[in-house]
Parts: C-alpha cells; structure tokens; sequence
C-alpha cells in the first residue's frame, strides 16, 4: 500500500501518499482513495512523497476535488512535493486546489 | 484635345463591353438568379461607367447609372432579390445607359432631349420604386460591422490554443504536460486553463482516461507552423487549434495584399503561404468539408467557412484573403493576356505579310531559274518561315464567333417576347475562331436569318402543342470548321419549310415556271430569290419578301454559300460555309493559254490529265464523262475569250466542287498550289463574271482568283443551253 493513513478522527481523515502519481499508479490510487471518501466528512491529502505526477496524477486530483465538493466534503491538499507544485504552478491550477503552498527552502535551488 | 479624344475613344469602348457584358450577365441570371458572382459583375459594370463618365463629366450618365449601381448594390447585398422583373428593368437600363453614352458622346455640352430625360426618371423610378425606404441606411452600415469582426479575443498579442485531449491520450503515451512544458521553451505561457468538462463522476471516472482540455493564450515570436509542430506528436489524440493573435491579423491582411497576383490561387494555400494556416489545418477543414458533403444533403459551406468555424483563424484574414483571390481572379481576367490593338494596324501588317509572300514567290522563282543550288536551302527555309508568319499573322485577326453568337441570346429574347413565343437559344461551337472582318459581315445576315427563324419557323406554343411538340420551341446556332471554311448553322425545330407552297408563290411570283421540275432543294432555294415571302402576312419583323435575297448576296460577296434543309413540321436548317479569311488563301494555280488563273484550294476535288480510260470529254453534247459520272465543264479559255494559240497542247482538267456542285474546269497546265494573296479588284472590274480578285504572281504578272461558285452555275447553264439536263442515253 502506498498510501498511508495518517490520522483519522471524526469522520476527518489525512492521506498520505507516498508514490508517484501517474499513469500507472493511478488506478489503484483512484480506488483506495475513493474509498475513504464514501465514509469521510473532511479529507486531507498529504502530497509530500508524491515524487512524480502527470497529468493522469492530477486529472485525479482534480476529481477528487470535484467529488469531494460535491458531496460537501472538506477537501484540501497539504505538503506538495516539488513535483506537484511545479505541474500545479505550469497549468495555473494552484487557484484551482485553493490550497496553501508551503515552499521548502530549496525549493528554488532545486 | 487629341489625347482627351483618344481617352474618350477608349471610354467609348469600354462602356460598350462593358455593356454587353453586363447583358450577357442579365440574360445568365435569369437562368441562375442566385450566382452572386454575376450579380457582382453587373454592379462593377454600373460602377465602372459610373466613375469613367464622372471623368468626362457626362451628368446624366452618371446621376442614372449611380441609381442603378444603388439598386445593384442593395441585390449584392442581399437586401434586394433579383426576379424577373428587375432583370428586364435592367436590362432596359442598359440599353438607356448606351443610348446616354452616345448622347454625351456626341455633344455633352448639349442639354438632354426631353425623351432622354423622361426616360431616365421613369427608369429610375421603376428601379427603385420598390423598396426606397430604409434600405439606404443598412447598406452603409454592414460593411463596417464586417470589418470589426473577430472581437472574441481577449489577449491581442497572444496566440490562442485550444488542446482537446481524447479519452486514449494517456494510453497511447501521451502526457499533455510534456507538450505545455515544450511549449514554453518557445515563448511565454500568458494565461492557461486546464478544465476537463468531461469528467464523469463517481466509479464512471476511469483514471486512464483523459478528460483534460487545456485553453492556453501563448505569446511568441514563432509562426504557426512552428507552434503547431509542438503538437506534431499528439495530433492523433488531441484536437489542436491554434488561433494567431489578433497582432499577427494584420501582418496576415498585409502579406495578403502584397501577395503575387499572376495567378489565382486557391483560398487554403493563400492562407498556408501567408502563414496564418497550416497546411494541417487546411487538411483537415477540407476533410471536413468532404465528410459534410459525403454525410448528408445539407448544404456545404465554403472552406473559408469552416476554418472560422473551427477557429483556426479569424475572420477577417479569410474575408481579406477571399477579397484578394476576387481581385487577382478579375485582374487576371481584365488582363487575359489581351493587347488591344488597332485594326488599321493590325490590316498594315496582314498587308505588308500578302507583300511579304509575293516578294518571297519572286525569289525563290529567281533561285530556281539561276539554279542557285547553295541559296536554295536558305530560300526553303524562308518559304517555311515565311508561311508560317503568313499563318500567325491571319490568326492575330482571328476571332471566337461565340461573342456574335451570344448577341442573338438578346434578339430571341426581345422577339419571342414581342411574338409571344416561347423560345430557347441553344449556342455551341462559340469558340470556332474566324476573320474578324467576316464576322462582322455575317452579323447582319445571321440576324436576318434567326429573326426569320423565330418569326416563320417556331410556331406559337398552342399551335406546338397541337401538333405535339414541346410548348418551348428552340433555335440552335452552331459554328464548326470544315475544310478550311468556318460552317455556321442557323436551325431550328419549327414548322420547317412547305415546298409546294414556296413553288405556288414563286410561281405566282413568276419566278419559275408550273412545270418547273425543280427538286425540293430547288425549291428551298428559292427562299433567296428576290420578292418571294413565305409568310403569308408580313409582320414588323420579317416577311416582306426582302432580305433573303440579300442575305444571299453579302454571303456570296464573302465568297460564301448558303443553303437550307427543311423537314416539314420538323425544322429548318440553314447552313452558311464562308472562308476562313479574306485576305490570304491557299489556292492552285492553273494556267489556259497564257493566263494564269487562282482556284482555291478547298474547293480543288482533283485534277485529272486528259486520259480516254478515265474520261473523256463530249464537246457536242458538252459534259465530262468523269469515271461513268457526267459533270458539266467549262473551257477556262475559251469562257474568258483568250484565242487558242497551241491546239497540241494537252489539256487537263480540274474538278471543283462548291456545296453539292460539281464542276470540271479544262485547263491547259497545271501550276500546282500556291500562296495567294487576295487583291481587290478596282471598281472598274465589278461587273466581271467568274472573277472575285486578283494575285501577284512571283515573277510580277497577275494572276486572276476564279469565283468558282459562278463558274459552276455558268458550266451548268452552258451545259443546260445545249442539252437539257438529262444524263445522256448512251450512259444510261
């Protein structure tokens, strides 16, 4: 399992992903996340070991973001790896996610 | 004064092509009222004398054809639709167009006569009677929203780019954010959306798939092929558009205008040459167009239509590009490589070539009787040169008889308006080309002729559908060439000719006598003899018996024949053969006691020396036994008074044959073919029988052009004198 829970409390819940976000992953992750979002109030999803995404990666995302809105559901993103941020920051979706971005202090080094 | 003179002279022409082009466009769109193509045609008409007569200040003209140009204006856009009614309007304004014209012509200073300027007010009154109010203002405005089009786009230097990803995108390999990443190498990224308007919800959201789309406004320097090649990759699993920023339209508008005009190009490849499409796009839109008009029976729009719809370039770059295609299509056709050339120079030249030709004769007599046998090549290979200039310079004054053809398309329809007749003009062979100078001969003749035919030979629709014809009658002009001559057929399918009663009024006439025994081709023939009309009343058209005969006589001063087939309550067919030109022909000269004589060569069937196992000649009963066939003869020699000197001479004869007739001209040499320059004769030599002209020969003596339709009708009366015509017992 790549995915991690983190902490669950009250119907809220925090996922950790801890894989690339692509093509080839995405179908599991699809799965396993939608699962928790039958049952949650309130999802986090810890981005932090996402080492690569795509754009398979974020279509998922976005419809988990979709889904969880529309079902009332809290839903943010939390600790984006370098590699979500820079896709994010490419397709002028940070907005989208509404996300606070932590930048990493070698972030511009890198 | 002289040069204001010359203009006027080149005004005076235009107008009048113009004219009857603009006739020829009012008679086409009654056939195809919607071809908007014409319909520009007629308002470039207006507008062109419009403008030219504003620079001679002939008022009249310009304050009516500026109402009529108004009226076209309003067709051209629409506002108004063309019926029958306004084309007939228009087609009387032309006429009343010319007729200002020829007023202003003669003496602009002069105040329009009182007709004149009547008939202008009623003109204009009938032009715009209908729908005066408020059209005037909407003509003005809708060029102007056109001109702004395109206002859809936000960002005015940035290249809009439309990215639809289709669902196999991922697993055919593809990463959309590998081409946004590239893209980036070749210019900023000033805005992007990323939606994906498709993605289901709920287990139906299959992560494979892609839902993505992607709205990208992009500024680069790169052109559009370069934009479009980072795509190259994805072209099977996206759908691409790349719009140019509304900063490129105008390089666009301008590269448009400066682009080549020696020859028209189609829309997609202007736009591909300009750079505001790529040939992808152009593919594509023409696929398009293709599956559209394969799919079904909805009408297929333009190209230029579809690439706006699929918004890979704006509006006005394809209205400015259509715009450019129009231009260079009429430049082109203004242009057609055509030289307007003077006809007195263009008859110098042909002049200075029959000189040419005869000087050339003179030489290469001289080669041959110095026996030069070193200039003989030289001299053969001046003939050769010399004939085919000969040749050129006949063919500059050539002309396609298609324009006097479609003149006609006027006369039936004023006349079969005027008679109540429902006739239909069929033209071909227009482009047979012949002497300018015979056509314009041969206009009055014919016109005579296709009046005669609408008027004596199509029956009234009633009268047709009695007899079981189709209520629409129909007249057929048709040009060909055959044997060196231009043939021109006049036929149509109308009551055709009654030979018994053509007989009883020549009769009557005392033309011929009851038991003239004639054929029925003798009969019909008589149609052109002077004072005979088939018709029992004459109406304003045709009738009175006049007009045939001179119909005959200006196609014989063309050294042409005319005859007529008739099918009784089928059709007539009248057939004029004329010569191709009247200046220079390939003859055979002959010679008979000293004199030289010019037959032309088409109508030479074949010569024969005098040889008893091939014919013999029966000087008491007068004819030529010709292989069994009897023809009449003429002694060239003796039929022009010349004494014999040499009586051992052996004679030859030569067989002509005009139409049906057959005749054989006994000669005494044959001189075989030669060049002929075709020289009038003075008037002094009018009246001369059996002779249309005279040659030079190349040793300077003269040569006389036989009249071999007389000389036949004179063998055959020779030979009637003597015996009657019957064949002779002992052949039969």
């Amino acid at each position: 399992m790549k995915i991690e829970i983190k902490q669950q409390k009250k119907g809220g819940i925090q996922l950790a992903v801890q894989d690339e976000m692509t093509i080839y992953t995405v179908q599991e992750q699809k799965r396993q996340i939608y699962e928790h979002l039958r049952s949650a109030r309130e999802m986090q999803i810890d981005l932090g070991g996402v080492t690569e995404i795509d754009s398979a990666g974020l279509q998922l995302l976005m419809f988990f973001k979709r889904e969880a809105l529309s079902r009332g559901i809290k839903f943010s993103l939390v600790q984006h790896s370098q590699a979500v941020v820079e896709v994010l920051e490419l397709l002028n979706l940070s907005k989208h996610f509404g996300d606070p971005i932590v930048l990493s202090a070698d972030w511009k080094s890198s | 004064m002289s040069e204001f003179d010359a203009a006027l002279n080149i005004f005076a022409q235009e107008s009048e092509q113009l004219l009857a082009d603009m006739e020829d466009a009012l008679l086409s769109l009654e056939a195809n009222p919607a071809d908007s193509e014409t319909i520009n045609s007629l308002f470039r008409a207006m507008h062109t004398i419009k403008g030219s007569s504003g620079l001679f200040g002939f008022n009249p003209v310009v304050s009516f054809t500026h109402q009529a140009e108004s009226v076209l204006d309003k067709v051209r856009n629409g506002e108004r639709s063309i019926d029958a009614e306004l084309i007939s309007v228009l087609l009387d304004s032309k006429d009343h167009t010319a007729q200002l014209i020829e007023h202003c012509m003669a003496d602009n200073e002069a105040p329009l006569p009182d007709e004149l300027a009547g008939r202008s007010e009623q003109l204009i009154r009938r032009l715009t009677g209908k729908q005066e109010t408020g059209g005037q203002l909407s003509s003005i405005e809708i060029p102007e929203l056109a001109a702004e089009g395109g206002g859809e786009i936000s960002l005015d230097d940035s290249w809009l780019i439309s990215l639809v990803f289709y669902q196999d995108a991922f697993r055919n390999g593809m990463d959309p954010l590998s081409f946004i990443r590239y893209l980036r190498t070749l210019g900023e990224i000033k805005q992007i959306m990323t939606i994906a308007p498709g993605l289901p919800s709920g287990d139906d959201m299959e992560p494979e798939n892609c839902y993505l789309q992607f709205k990208i406004a992009f500024q680069s320097d790169a052109n559009k092929k370069t934009i479009e090649s980072v795509f190259e990759f994805a072209d099977q699993d996206c759908d691409i558009k790349i719009l140019p920023p509304n900063s490129k339209v105008e390089e666009y508008l301008k590269l448009l205008e400066i682009q080549d005009e020696s020859q028209v190009s189609r829309l997609g490849d202007m736009l591909v040459q300009v750079g505001a499409l790529t040939q992808n796009d152009v593919d594509q839109a023409l696929n398009h167009q293709r599956v559209i008009r394969e799919s079904d029976e909805q009408a297929v729009k333009p190209l230029g239509e579809i690439l706006i719809e699929q918004q890979v370039v704006q509006q006005p770059v394809v209205e400015q590009a259509l715009k450019k295609q129009e231009q260079t299509k009429q430049k082109l056709a203004g242009e057609a490589n055509y030289i307007r050339v003077d006809a007195a120079k263009l008859g110098h030249l042909i002049n200075l070539v029959g000189e040419l030709v005869i000087s050339s004769a003179a030489m290469n007599l001289i080669v041959e009787r110095h026996g030069l046998s070193d200039a003989g090549d030289v001299a053969a290979s001046l003939n050769s040169l010399v004939s085919s200039i000969r040749d050129t310079a006949l063919e500059l004054r050539m002309v396609q008889i298609g324009e006097t053809f479609s003149r006609f398309r006027r006369v039936v329809r004023d006349v079969s308006k005027e008679l109540n007749k429902d006739i239909e003009l069929y033209i071909s062979g227009g482009e047979t080309e012949l002497d300018k100078t015979v056509v314009e001969k041969i206009n009055d003749p014919l016109t005579h002729l296709v009046r005669n035919a609408l008027d004596h030979g199509i029956e009234r629709p009633e009268q047709r559908i009695a007899v079981g014809k189709a209520p629409q009658g129909s007249v057929h002009l048709n040009a060909y060439h055959q044997s060196g001559h231009i043939v021109i057929q006049i036929s149509d399918d109308g009551a055709g000719l009654n030979s018994e009663k053509i007989a009883a009024k020549a009769i009557a006439a005392g033309l011929i006598k009851p038991d003239h025994g004639l054929a029925k081709e003798g009969i019909y023939d008589l149609i052109f003899a002077a004072g005979l009309s088939t018709k029992d009343e004459a109406t304003n058209l045709s009738g009175r018996g006049v007009g045939m005969d001179v119909v005959k006589k200006n196609i014989e001063a063309l050294r042409g024949t005319v005859s007529v087939d008739s099918i009784e309550g089928q059709g007539t067919t009248i057939n004029i053969e004329l010569p191709l030109t009247l200046a220079i022909i390939d003859g055979f000269m002959v010679g008979a006691n000293r004199d030289r004589y010019i037959i032309p060569l088409s109508m030479v069937d074949e010569c024969i020396e005098m040889d008893p196992n091939e014919c013999e000649i029966d000087e008491v009963e007068h004819y030529i036994n010709l292989r069994g066939q009897v023809l009449p003869y003429l002694r060239l020699g003796d039929y022009f008074h010349n004494r014999r000197n040499d009586f051992n001479k052996r004679e030859s004869i030569v067989v002509v044959k005009s139409g049906q007739l057959k005749a054989g001209f006994v000669v005494d040499e044959l001189h075989g073919e030669h060049q002929t320059v075709i020289k009038p004769l003075g008037k002094v030599f009018e009246k001369l029988k059996g002779i249309t002209g005279a040659t030079v020969l190349g040793d300077g003596n003269v040569a006389l052009i036989l009249d071999v339709q007389g000389l036949i009708q004179a063998a055959i009366k020779h030979n009637s004198r003597t015996t009657p015509l019957q064949i002779p017992k002992h052949l039969q």
